[in-house]
């Protein structure tokens, strides 16, 4: 084997708190990084893999300090660099794409300006050189129009283009590394495609490395030769992606793969009568706006139709700007729709929260994605789940508690974390107590916005989990927003496929993929990574149906 | 332990749910308590009447018999001091109470309910803040007569609106958040969504906000005092005597040095208070 271009060996870093109490980070982590190789570090949030591969440039979080280990990039010791040296190998000899393309260009500031900026800063090359290089590497991202993108500015262009911008604001200097941050994490899955082609593309044609640091197996599976699986802050496993995939060694990496396997929901088998469906839309409007002759300036929602019955559970699929959310927040009342019924149990929901009773508000619950910023920050667990049982059912005193204990019982949380704050608890813990709160109302009908989305892999399934159980127990309905098809398919009936605001299909769950007949849900479906290797070379769409539909 | 005391046990004692703080906050509150208790008793233990001309001298030094000096008219500083404490620190913080109190409650109020109700608070109250504030004291204490509950509306009339623009929009960052949206979406009425939700999350930077608007107050009274608008002869806010002893700095005279002392040593500590309060009060979203 050729002499490899990175070296890190028992690599430790580490933090002091706001209270002066130190913590290791990263425990002693060693790996190799040959030329030419891409290498993925994965594992789930906390797990340091972004600390790491910041680590490589020599860069830490404001906070951490690189304690021991060294890191060798070709021939210079970084670890033993001074900052200065550090600075001039950034940019020429490794570089970084980050995860929010956006939030990385400056939006006053053309394009071009802020992408042969390198060449700039270390003296590279001229200015004509370097735009020429430049309009080259937009070439190779698949970018359209790569003669002029560069006079552009960042608002101009689409979320996967600025993606592909910023990776060409990486390779212009000629690195040796570059450093991959979960770059299409925000992206939407038929963007996501296209980023992932021009970026593998584009490192094969400049035979740098790369380290590409995802929480997802599948798109990791696209991109790297090798994996390496974190967690804690210490390297579980390490091997060829083949290797990793089908002959998992380690219970931790086997645990992240059965995350990913595809469990077909089946609903309980209640073949029982029902008298009406749980929720019943018509023709469902809703925007945001001034309102002018009783519509709003921005019409979101289009019309959507549709119903649900009882026991079972409706997910709707969608990009970003699909309106998913926006059709939970008109049912809800949030938003009130401007026209079109929603019936929940039979009956009519004026449009209006405020009009709303308090039995009709009690049917209908709503879970909203980042558990964050759902929890107030200055109530205890126990006071946030005593809230709607003082409100909708009058409970007090040791009752209160009981039920209180019960609830969080049934989310599978210890009792004593009724005294702590939303601070205090990891964010899967997080998102059961929000859950468990919607529960305290006992509802029927419980709208998830996203609400596994923002969660790591392991811990989305142990929540899916919990809301397949509590439906069995409690006789629940769930509408399930997402954006993830595999979470849909393990927890729904039936779904939705929304489009600008409208709904272009529904389908069964159970074989959504065989028979979407809609042009998008088609594009959407197909677009979703697989755990293959092969998926992303081997995926051949439409690019009439690209170009109609996905907003690159 | 029973379900009941454990829930009883969250709510008392500062201490063990970490609303500790440190040396500097405990001086200040202590200086603080110190000027409160004085503003109570002070008449009463001041050692001469502070309104009768004691001595035959003016801008005595001070000495055993007159502890902070004589002023111009040969009073007795040490007592009118303790006298003003009345004024000052009564003054200012009823005024800074109003003032917060209001400017919170409407803020958050309007962030709650948003649309007219908010449009047409903000431009009232923006055209409140367009008079001039000295000049707005000068016209309500010469229609309203100048009497201490009317000093005390006017300063908070004065500063009303900043603390509402203030209040507002950290209300409206808060009212944005999922929780009261979820809060919201249980059908709960404003006024719990204001005092619950809303309001324990910006406790913090409205008593940062507090802090220096209590100082403002007391900068403004000592103004009105300037004008003879504020506390009327022969008492006298800290303002006022230093304001009546000015011309005493020549002579390094305390009369003028003291007063000043009481101003900086009540400002500072209000301060130093509001800075260190524990962080459990001052940054919540923690």
């Amino acid at each position: 084997m050729t002499e490899p271009l990175v070296s890190v060996s028992d690599l430790r870093i580490g933090a002091t708190t706001d209270s002066g109490r130190r913590v290791e980070i990263i425990k002693g982590v060693s790996f190799d990084i040959a030329p030419g190789e891409m290498v993925a570090l994965i594992g789930e949030s906390g797990s340091g893999k972004t600390t790491i591969a910041l680590s490589l440039m020599g860069h830490t979080r404001t906070g951490c300090e690189i304690d021991g280990g060294t890191i060798r990039l070709g021939t210079s010791e970084i670890t033993a660099m001074t900052e200065r040296q550090r600075a001039e190998l950034r940019g020429t000899k490794v570089s970084y794409v980050p995860q929010s393309a956006a939030a990385a260009f400056n939006p006053s500031k053309r394009i071009m300006d802020q992408v042969i900026e390198i060449t700039t800063i270390h003296d590279l090359m001229p200015r004509a050189k370097a735009e020429a290089r430049a309009v080259e590497l937009f070439r190779a991202l698949a970018l359209p129009n790569p003669d002029t993108i560069g006079s552009r500015y960042p608002h101009q262009v689409s979320g996967g283009q600025l993606q592909r911008l910023s990776a060409a604001m990486a390779l212009i200097g000629s690195p040796d590394l570059v450093i991959f941050d979960e770059p299409t994490t925000a992206l939407d899955v038929t963007t996501q495609i296209e980023v992932l082609r021009a970026f593998k593309a584009a490192m094969a044609e400049s035979g740098a490395s790369g380290v590409y640091v995802s929480h997802d197996l599948a798109v990791v599976a696209q991109i790297a030769d090798r994996i390496i699986v974190l967690k804690g802050g210490e390297v579980q496993e390490e091997g060829d992606v083949e290797q990793i995939m089908h002959a998992p060694s380690h219970p931790y990496t086997r645990e992240l793969l059965s995350a990913f396997e595809p469990k077909l929901h089946a609903s309980p088998a209640s073949k029982e009568a029902r008298p009406r469906p749980i929720i019943e839309v018509r023709d469902l409007c809703a925007g945001y706006g001034h309102m002018r002759n009783g519509e709003p300036l921005a019409k979101v929602l289009k019309n959507v139709s549709f119903r649900l019955e009882r026991g079972r559970n409706l997910g709707v699929i969608g990009e970003s700007g699909s309106g998913k959310s926006t059709l939970a927040r008109a049912i809800a009342g949030i938003l009130p729709p401007y026209r079109g019924d929603v019936l929940i149990d039979g009956q009519e929901m004026l449009p209006d929260l405020a009009k709303r009773s308090k039995e009709e508000l009690r049917k209908s619950q709503i879970v909203f994605q980042l558990a964050d910023t759902a929890l107030n920050p200055t109530h205890s667990i126990g006071a946030i789940l005593a809230r709607p049982l003082t409100f909708y059912h009058g409970l007090k005193g040791r009752e209160r508690e009981r039920r209180v204990i019960e609830l969080l019982d049934m989310v599978q949380l210890p009792a004593a974390i009724r005294h702590r704050l939303p601070g205090e608890l990891s964010g899967g813990q997080k998102q059961r107590v929000n859950f468990a709160r919607a529960l305290a109302a006992e509802p029927e009908l419980i709208l998830c916005d996203e609400i596994t989305s923002a969660l790591d892999t392991v811990v989305a399934a142990a929540i899916i989990d919990l809301l397949k159980e509590l439906q069995r127990e409690l006789d629940l309905s769930y509408m399930f927003i997402s954006h993830d098809l595999s979470t849909v398919e393990a927890i729904c009936d039936e779904v939705l496929v929304m489009y600008k605001g409208e709904v272009v299909e529904a389908l069964a769950a159970r074989d959504m993929t065989a028979k979407a007949q809609h042009p998008y849900s088609r594009l959407l479906i197909s677009s979703i990574p697989q755990l293959d290797t092969d998926w992303l070379s081997s995926l051949e769409q439409d690019p009439e149906l690209v170009k109609q539909f996905a907003l690159r | 332990m029973t379900a009941r005391t454990s829930l009883l046990a969250r709510v008392p004692t500062p201490a063990r749910l970490g609303y500790r703080f440190n040396l500097v906050g405990r001086i200040g509150l202590a200086v603080i308590l110190f000027w409160a208790v004085i503003a109570i008793v002070g008449p009463i233990v001041a050692p001469y009447p502070p309104g009768e001309i004691v001595g035959w001298d003016y801008f005595t030094p001070m000495s055993a018999e007159y502890w902070f000096g004589l002023d111009y008219l040969g009073r007795d500083v040490f007592s009118r001091i303790l006298m003003g404490a009345r004024y000052t620190v009564g003054i200012s913080l009823a005024a800074v109470f109003i003032t917060v109190t209001a400017g919170v409650l409407l803020g958050m109020v309007a962030a709650v309910i948003g649309g007219w109700f908010d449009m047409v608070l903000s431009r009232l109250l923006d055209a409140l803040n367009g008079i001039p504030s000295l000049l707005f004291g000068l016209v309500s204490v010469a229609a309203l007569g100048s009497s201490i509950p009317i000093l005390i509306l006017t300063l908070a009339a004065i500063y009303i609106p900043g603390a509402y623009r203030y209040a507002r929009a950290l209300a409206v960052n808060v009212n944005t958040m999922d929780y009261v949206t979820v809060a919201r979406a249980r059908g709960e009425t404003t006024f719990y969504l204001i005092s619950r939700e809303i309001f324990p999350n910006i406790l913090g930077p409205v008593l940062a906000d507090l802090g220096v608007r209590f100082i403002f107050i007391v900068l403004v009274l000592s103004g009105l005092s300037f004008l003879g608008l504020g506390v009327q002869p022969p008492n006298a806010d800290w303002g006022g005597l230093v304001r009546e002893n000015i011309e005493g700095m020549s002579f390094g005279a305390p009369a003028v040095i003291f007063p000043s002392i009481a101003i900086a040593t009540l400002t500072i500590s209000v301060n130093m208070f509001i800075d260190n309060l524990p962080t459990k009060i001052r940054d919540r979203s923690e």
